[in-house]
């Protein structure tokens, strides 16, 4: 193994890729909240008989 | 003399996360999402708090993308003003290229997924918003115009209607008041700190009121200006969005800001250099104050109302 020294433009770049990653995830998670929202109660019929779809 | 002023900013460096987000602008940023918030929960139409939020957020990135827009293009006069030469690009941080692949990339994520998220009317504004701060703001009036706040001041007055638009669907008369009272508090409130910044934006050759027309001129419309502001801002008081506490809100902070305008409207450039622009200082800081809390009072009428707690205007409600 060959050690690497640790430099600042590491750092910041590990930062970067750390705040990219973060934004994707929140991304992922508001398209995910947007789409329960839109289809509400439309996804879950209480009164829908499953038997029915087969 | 700009040689001198570059040479004082922040060396180049590699660009960190924060240096992209500064792009954004993020104070003004900060505004945007509040008066769009205020505009969104004073209309009548509730809307779910998810579709609520990824709203705001949508508006808020398309703000940011025009600020960045606005980096990009005024890179070779912010490096010539105290104010605006540490922002990213002029001191090297970030290229101009990278800000206005931000600033297109960011605009083209926001109107569409505002559109999919709300509706398309809210997300033609937003689009519009973009394109008059970026374009006939930033690129066009802004080094053409002394009259470049009054109709820059427009841009930043869309957020309460697009947060009305989110909700709504359409623009009514309250939408078109909260506009009116934004577009008119951005003349009295930029000009006073222009009076006593003159200097940064000679150096950049931005014709501002104060250099254009002189300070005698300025310090006029700065109080005319905050007449009419003092008439829009208390007028949603008798809609439907308004009430007695917004009445006795909004009357109370704009005669505050009437009086202080006066005081600088009136007085001779000479009193103002005596006392190191104090009065001018004054008005630029309350200003800040005045447009959150006018802003909050709708939305405590809002919260009022909704409670069941709201008193009408003698004469004037329901």
């Amino acid at each position: 193994m060959i050690g690497r020294e640790e430099h600042e433009l590491h750092r910041r770049r590990r930062g970067r890729n750390m705040a990219i990653g973060a934004l994707l995830i929140g991304f992922v998670a508001l398209m995910f909240g947007v789409t329960i929202a839109k289809l509400g109660a439309n996804v879950i019929k209480p009164e829908m008989n499953w038997s029915d779809s087969r | 003399m700009a040689n001198t002023l570059s040479a004082e900013a922040a060396p180049p460096r590699d660009a960190e996360f924060g240096d992209y987000f500064a792009l954004l602008k993020p104070r003004v940023m900060s505004l945007v999402i509040f008066t769009a918030l205020v505009g969104l929960v004073v209309a009548p139409v509730p809307v779910h708090p998810m579709i609520a939020f990824a709203s705001i957020l949508c508006i808020a990135v398309g703000a940011g993308a025009s600020g960045a827009l606005n980096m990009w293009w005024d890179a070779d006069i912010d490096v010539k003003m105290a104010r605006t030469r540490n922002r990213p690009v002029p001191s090297g941080r970030v290229t101009g290229g990278e800000a206005l692949a931000v600033g297109l990339g960011l605009s083209l994520l926001s109107v569409p997924m505002l559109g999919l998220f709300a509706n398309w009317l809210s997300a033609g504004i937003l689009a519009f918003t973009i394109f008059f701060y970026a374009v006939i703001y930033s690129m066009w009036l802004k080094r053409t115009t002394p009259q470049n706040i009054v109709i820059g001041g427009a841009a930043g007055a869309f957020p309460p209607l697009l947060g009305w638009a989110v909700a709504t669907g359409s623009v009514g008369l309250e939408a078109a008041l909260m506009f009116a009272i934004i577009f008119l508090w951005t003349p009295p409130h930029f000009w006073a700190l222009a009076l006593y910044r003159n200097g940064d934006y000679e150096r950049a050759a931005v014709p501002m009121m104060p250099v254009v027309a002189g300070p005698r001129a300025t310090r006029r419309q700065i109080f005319w200006y905050s007449v009419a502001l003092a008439a829009v801002a208390v007028a949603p008081a008798f809609t439907a969005i308004g009430g007695l506490f917004y009445l006795v809100a909004a009357g109370a902070l704009s005669a505050e800001f009437l009086r202080l305008a006066t005081l600088v409207g009136f007085r001779t450039e000479q009193a103002a250099e005596a006392d190191g622009h104090r009065a001018e200082k004054r008005l630029f800081k309350f200003s800040i104050l005045w447009l959150f809390l006018v802003f909050s009072a709708l939305a405590i009428e809002a919260g009022l109302r909704h409670a069941g707690l709201a008193l009408p205007v003698p004469g004037f409600g329901a």
